[in-house]
């Protein structure tokens, strides 16, 4: 939003721009250095795939990803699961099939399960419905480098439980320094030690919700990679237009301009 | 087509003339590029390339974003997110599309503030401004529209705000409204209505666009000085004056490469930066969201909308006055489209006899004021609407209104302009020398 650019305007023109700070202030959110993050960013395969395996074991147990389709697991520039592998993953999963008029095993052209639970949030694009900072002065223009926070909010969340409860109306609400308000009424799925990583990977709290973070930004945004670089080439080559057309512009306006070109 | 005096097509070939004799296509193409344009043009004059581009980049991504779309509400979300996942190049073509809008209205508010401070919109030039300002109503409805399709959060409940507006008008408010969303609520009628509006007004907007060229190359450039081509005779026009093509061709397309430069490293770095998370969630109209914020390019006009509360005395007054039928939710509605009637109607209210902001030492300033309260409007129409915002905002309508229909009248009396040069080709001398004869 120009929000956050004409507050960078005013700033700039020395007005106060002190405790403009987006919505929901009193929410904590820490950076963390994903490897997607900048122009140049990456998302890391073995990581995604180590995500994927957070979410199947402890998320997917209430919520659900309805927009991402399975077969998207074996994408390269995503999980970059083998065929099969992707094959056995989808056939956990049941389908009710119209056609047969009873459950099949779901294929790798099925979608990712919905959530069992209705108050779980789908977290297909969680990633990207989420902007956990808005730095620096409120301009946003730390997305650059850091993206819009997304994977950090949801990192957050996950690591940020105090521990404490209360109870009301019924519900059950725990206390948590990310969520805005202070109190959410997800338990707190991670431990730590929550799964065991075939890879060996430290599979404490921190490393598992940055794990499951970056994979829910691959969800949210599986052609991240292709994306950039299709503005790293769009801006080289714009690049050159624009100095061969400055040359060229320069040449023709210099005899109008009563100037000596040596080209 | 110009009044400037200039060269013509002449048909030489058999086939040539046999084609002009019948449709004099070729002549028109020559006379739109071959147009005499002022030499002195400086780099302000490059957005209307822009603008051109945007239209056609919007046209073009969005005619192949719909063979894709489903408008419906149950399916416009789902099908967003198969444009982003599974069509090919989808992804881009999206994030261009959503990008492109911004770029758009950047473009297009620095073109109008051009013609603001070199009275681009003085006589003879009316036509063409208004008929600038038509194109950016019809804009600002088509990028409205455009910005409910994905069926998020946000396009749901700006649409709900939005056509709100309508419902404000006094005893014609709630039919007016109900009309437009073609239903209580917005639903599946509004979504599909501003499908089909979203795309049926670039179409016309690129008729529009043609008239707007049409009328300032029957009037001939403004130009940085505001002086006028001299036009007693060719001869003399060509010492104010150069082809469009190729010296203004080349010089646009510079400009335009630099300006797709940040616009290729907005979309391929971070395409979201315009956006708003909450349209990532689809629309639910059971949960509104904390903070109902329309896109970026509506703000100024939008905190004008706000500024006007029940407890400003304008607003107590225009209600006495009507006997209530003017509340202030009406009043903020009158408001923000007055503030666009007060922009298309400055040709007639700025009494100044010079044309050009550079020659108008008082006007310069009240026009850089002018300039940073439209920025300090766009940033309270980002604020939520309470102190210190709801001030400032109150201000910077005030001000708003104030350069029309005040500073701008009076100007023309009180201030003495400096001497702007008698010819083009003198201001353009004086910056490049005399080119040896």
């Amino acid at each position: 939003m120009l929000k956050k650019l004409s507050i960078a305007a005013i700033a700039a023109l020395s007005f106060s721009a002190g405790g403009a700070m987006a919505a929901g202030g009193e929410s904590h959110i820490h950076d963390v250095d994903f490897s997607f993050e900048g122009p140049f960013g990456a998302f890391d395969q073995n990581q995604l795939q180590r995500g994927l395996q957070v979410y199947t074991e402890v998320c997917a147990a209430c919520h659900g990803m309805r927009y991402v389709p399975l077969r998207t697991l074996a994408d390269e520039g995503g999980p970059h699961l083998p065929e099969d592998q992707v094959r056995a993953f989808a056939a956990q999963y049941d389908i009710y099939d119209e056609e047969l008029e009873d459950d099949r095993p779901r294929t790798p052209a099925d979608f990712f399960p919905e959530g069992g639970d209705p108050n779980a949030p789908d977290l297909s694009l969680m990633a990207k419905a989420r902007a956990g900072f808005h730095g620096p002065q409120g301009t946003g223009m730390n997305q650059l480098f850091k993206g819009m926070g997304g994977p950090e909010y949801i990192t957050s969340i996950l690591t940020g439980y105090t521990g404490e409860e209360k109870e009301e109306a019924g519900t059950t609400f725990y206390e948590n320094t990310a969520f805005p308000g202070g109190w959410i009424a997800m338990a707190p799925p991670l431990y730590g030690e929550d799964v065991e990583y075939a890879d060996g990977h430290s599979n404490s709290i921190h490393h598992e919700a940055e794990d499951v973070s970056a994979f829910l930004m691959w969800a949210a945004e599986p052609h991240m990679m292709a994306r950039k670089q299709a503005g790293f080439v769009g801006v080289l080559l714009l690049t050159l237009l624009a100095s061969l057309l400055y040359l060229t512009n320069k040449k023709l306006w210099a005899p109008i301009k009563g100037k000596e070109l040596d080209l | 087509m110009s009044g400037i005096p200039h060269d013509h097509y002449e048909p030489k070939t058999g086939a040539e003339k046999w084609l002009h004799s019948r449709l004099p296509i070729v002549s028109l193409i020559y006379s739109t590029l071959m147009i005499p344009t002022p030499k002195n043009l400086n780099w302000w004059w490059i957005w209307g390339i822009v603008l051109a581009f945007c239209l056609v980049l919007q046209i073009a991504t969005g005619v192949v974003l719909v063979m894709h779309y489903t408008p419906h509400v149950d399916l416009a979300f789902a099908s967003i997110e198969h444009i982003m996942r599974d069509v090919n190049g989808g992804h881009m073509l999206r994030y261009i599309h959503m990008n492109g809008a911004s770029l758009f209205f950047f473009a297009v508010y620095i073109h109008m503030f051009r013609g603001l401070f070199y009275g681009s919109y003085k006589a003879p030039r009316e036509i063409t401004w208004i008929v600038g300002m038509i194109i950016f109503l019809l804009m600002m409805a088509t990028g409205f529209m455009g910005y409910v399709l994905p069926w998020g959060q946000m396009s749901f409940w700006g649409a709900t705000v939005i056509t709100g507006l309508f419902g404000a008008i006094p005893f014609i408010g709630e039919p007016i409204q109900t009309w437009l969303l073609g239903g209580p609520a917005v639903d599946n009628a509004t979504l599909n209505r501003f499908f089909s509006l979203h795309y049926l007004l670039p179409f016309v907007i690129a008729a529009l666009v043609i008239v707007h060229v049409w009328a300032f190359h029957t009037t001939g450039n403004n130009n940085p000085t505001g002086v006028e081509v001299r036009r007693g005779s060719k001869e003399e026009a060509e010492k104010d004056t150069l082809p469009f093509w190729p010296y203004f061709v080349i010089k646009d397309l510079v400009g335009l490469a630099i300006v797709l430069v940040v616009f290729f490293a907005i979309v391929g770095f971070m395409p979201n930066y315009f956006g708003h998370p909450d349209n990532y969630i689809e629309a639910n109209p059971l949960a509104t969201p904390a903070h109902i914020v329309p896109e970026w390019y509506f703000l100024p006009f939008y905190a004008i909308l706000r500024a006007f509360t029940a407890d400003v005395w304008v607003v107590m007054f225009a209600s006495w006055i009507t006997g209530g039928i003017i509340d202030a939710k009406f009043f903020g509605v009158l408001a923000m489209f007055g503030a666009i009637a007060v922009m298309a109607i400055v040709p007639w209210l700025d009494t100044s006899r010079v044309r050009s902001g550079r020659f108008r030492p008082m006007f310069k300033w009240w026009f850089y004021l002018l300039i940073i309260d439209f920025i300090v409007l766009m940033w309270c129409g980002a604020m939520p609407a309470e102190p210190p915002y709801s001030t400032i905002s109150l201000i910077g309508s005030t001000y708003w209104f104030a350069y029309f229909l005040v500073i701008l009248p009076l100007l023309g009396v009180i201030e003495k302009p400096t001497t702007p040069p008698a010819t083009i080709e003198e201001d353009f001398d004086a910056h490049y020398g005399k080119p040896a004869e």
